[in-house]
């Protein structure tokens, strides 16, 4: 874990195994217990919560490897889910809710249903999804804290690779 | 009493400082300092889980006494669904009634007639209101309280209405006060309570300002005072009894057996409970209508006052609703009574439930960002064990009692072997260091100096 020096940016990154269904839920896990930590308004750690876990999983279900990286300040939660793996071949059609390619053992288990991602769309202020077929999928979740003190972060720091 | 009024309380004189109970706190919200355990207030759920855990018998749940029965010109008993599960299968629910009311009290209201007006209160609101799913059980208040602490952003997926205890209590006064004509305040009702958690939620309760209890007594005080009038029980007064479904409220499962409407989920044990609501939060049971969530394994003849075995009184339940089955017995409220009842408020939770979180570790989020780093940072030189001997939890709790200033790195036993191990060095390199003129020969010669 590092801070940005001058910048009240705490950042979080694990890393995350794709199929490792035992593992999986931890990195959000913690995560979320440190928004708790920090004492964000509660309707935002249940927003990232969510996030956290859907991004989490995806890299579990669809990727190979990935990180996950939340940037926390007292203005916003930044959710980054950066893997290598497939790629979407075709983002709207991915964000549709149900839509999911995901194998029937993967059903079998409780996922699959094509909600993650329209859910990450639903629980975050703004969402981004840069991906290319055969590297890797990088989304990004932007969840404002409600009255949070305008955003002081100067230039350069930590969010500026979050776009 | 400080802001919190709980059921579970330490004896000091017993605590004998193990570490027992801090490992099985749900909420971490016990240490052990200077030899004794301490319980964070604001943590505590009273769910009994240190009851249970301590060897020594150090933890116990306040609760009201039989004595208190005097203070009242009429009293009534409410005995909860798990009561019945305290006697064996030779018993019918109308003599373990009789029993109980030969311990002093002038009326019974069973709780579990109530359970199955709850549970048709449940159905109702199902029905009539489209929200967040799904919706979580508000009848055991450790559940309740443990959401406060540890889940607050699920609040809102308490269903609103109030538990059979309430609604027995509230039902119990009425009846008592139109049938006698005394004033409600000098009618005592008193709930035969399986926990301690439900002592806290008759003297501070949640979702409502003030409890329609008037005491809650341990079940295993009034068990141990109605089995004496067992034998003279066979006979006498008659009561129209509670259904088989209502019984069933006193084992884990029952309450959704009740409700049988919708998709159902039900768990229990508290550790059991968190593993559930961690789920939810993810946003993974939607398609869940109503979750029943009960703190002791079992359900409430799991419950730390209990005093039969759970799995006996499960068998004794079961039994007990059997026959009450086979009897065909005519339900206490008709489904316009029931209504009726729905309309009068009388299920209605008032109040919204507050949240307590506990795990800020600053009043300002800047400040308690930092505290975070400190407390990754410390972490990472912590051994890692979870061994419990520096009196918290696990190698994290101590981290974050160090941030909070309420621990020292090197209450760690291994910190502090390792600190004295470095001390040692630096005595022994200052000890080499003396002048050469006054050093001595070394070995078994060198004689330390007494003085
Ligand atoms: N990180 C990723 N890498 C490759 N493909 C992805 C990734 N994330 C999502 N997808 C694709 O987008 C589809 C929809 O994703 P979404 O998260 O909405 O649903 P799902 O993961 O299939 O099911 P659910 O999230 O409900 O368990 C996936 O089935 C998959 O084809
Ligand atoms: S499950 Fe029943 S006995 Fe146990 S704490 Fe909850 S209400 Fe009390
Ligand atoms: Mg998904």
């Amino acid at each position: 874990m590092t801070s940005v020096p001058g910048a009240p940016v705490l950042t979080m990154s694990f890393d995350i195994e794709g199929r490792n269904f035992k593992a999986s839920g931890e990195a959000s896990g913690r995560i979320k217990r440190t928004l708790e930590q920090v004492g964000l308004d509660w309707n935002v750690v249940r927003r990232a919560a969510v996030v956290l876990y859907e991004a989490e999983m995806n890299i579990v279900i669809h990727a190979h490897r990935g990180v996950l990286r939340a940037e926390i300040s007292p203005q916003k939660v930044v959710i980054v889910a950066d893997d290598e793996g497939p790629g979407i071949p075709d983002v709207s059609l991915a964000m549709k809710r149900g839509f999911s390619t995901a194998p029937a053992e993967i059903r079998e288990m409780g996922f699959g249903a094509g909600l993650g991602l329209p859910n990450i769309e639903k629980h975050s202020d703004q969402m981004s999804i840069e991906t290319e077929v055969g590297r890797g999928t990088k989304v990004v979740a932007v969840i404002m804290v409600p009255g949070g003190a305008p955003d002081v972060t100067p230039p350069g720091a930590t969010q500026a690779d979050a776009t | 009493m400080g802001q919190y009024f709980h059921s579970v309380t330490l004896d000091r004189d017993k605590c004998r400082g193990c570490t027992n109970c801090i490992k099985r706190c749900p909420t971490e919200a016990i240490r052990v300092r200077e030899g004794k355990a301490r319980i964070f207030e604001e943590r505590c759920i009273d769910c009994g889980e240190c009851i249970r855990a301590c060897p020594n018998h150090a933890k116990s749940a306040l609760t009201d006494r039989l004595e208190r029965l005097s203070e009242f010109e009429y009293t009534v008993a409410l005995p909860a669904p798990s009561f019945y599960g305290q006697f064996r299968r030779t018993s019918t629910p109308e003599t373990v009634l009789r029993a109980l009311l030969g311990v002093g009290f002038d009326d019974i209201f069973e709780v579990p007639v109530a359970a199955s007006a709850v549970g048709y209160a449940v159905r109702t609101f199902m029905n009539q209101a489209s929200r967040t799913r799904p919706l979580i059980s508000s009848a055991c208040p450790a559940v309740l309280r443990l959401i406060q602490v540890r889940f607050p952003a699920l609040l809102d997926h308490i269903i609103p209405l109030e538990s059979p205890m309430e609604v027995s209590a509230q039902l119990a006064r009425k009846r008592a006060e139109a049938a006698t004509g005394i004033p409600r305040e000098r009618i005592g009702v008193f709930f035969v309570t399986p926990c301690a958690a439900k002592v806290t939620a008759v003297k501070q309760p949640v979702g409502r300002a003030k409890s329609a209890v008037d005491g809650a007594i341990s079940m295993s005080e009034v068990y141990g005072a109605a089995v004496s009038h067992l034998k003279d029980a066979e006979s006498g007064r008659r009561f129209q009894v509670a259904l088989a479904s209502g019984l069933g409220w006193g084992r884990a499962g029952g309450e959704n057996a009740e409700i049988d409407q919708g998709e159902l989920l039900a768990v229990d044990g508290i550790h059991n409970v968190i593993t559930v609501l961690t789920e939810v939060e993810k946003g993974r049971l939607t398609d869940v209508d109503f979750l029943e969530a009960q703190a002791c394994v079992g359900g409430c003849i799991g419950g730390p006052l209990v005093p039969e075995n759970p799995f006996v009184a499960r068998a004794n339940i079961k039994a007990m609703a059997d026959m009450v089955d086979s009897g065909n017995p005519r339900p206490p409220f008709g489904e316009d009574e029931l209504a009726a009842l729905y309309d009068s408020g009388v299920f209605t939770m008032v109040e919204t439930i507050p949240p307590r979180p506990v795990l800020k570790l600053d009043e300002d989020v800047t400040r308690a960002m930092a505290k975070v780093e400190r407390l990754e940072e410390t972490l990472a030189r912590l051994p890692n064990l979870d061994c419990g001997s520096c009196g918290s939890p696990t190698c994290r709790s101590l981290a974050e009692d160090i941030v909070r200033g309420l621990a020292f790195e090197t209450d760690c036993l291994f910190k502090l072997r390792e600190r004295v191990r470095d001390l040692a060095a630096e005595m022994k390199e200052l000890a080499e260091k003396v002048p050469p003129s006054m050093d001595q020969p070394s070995g078994s010669e060198r004689t330390p100096e007494v003085g």
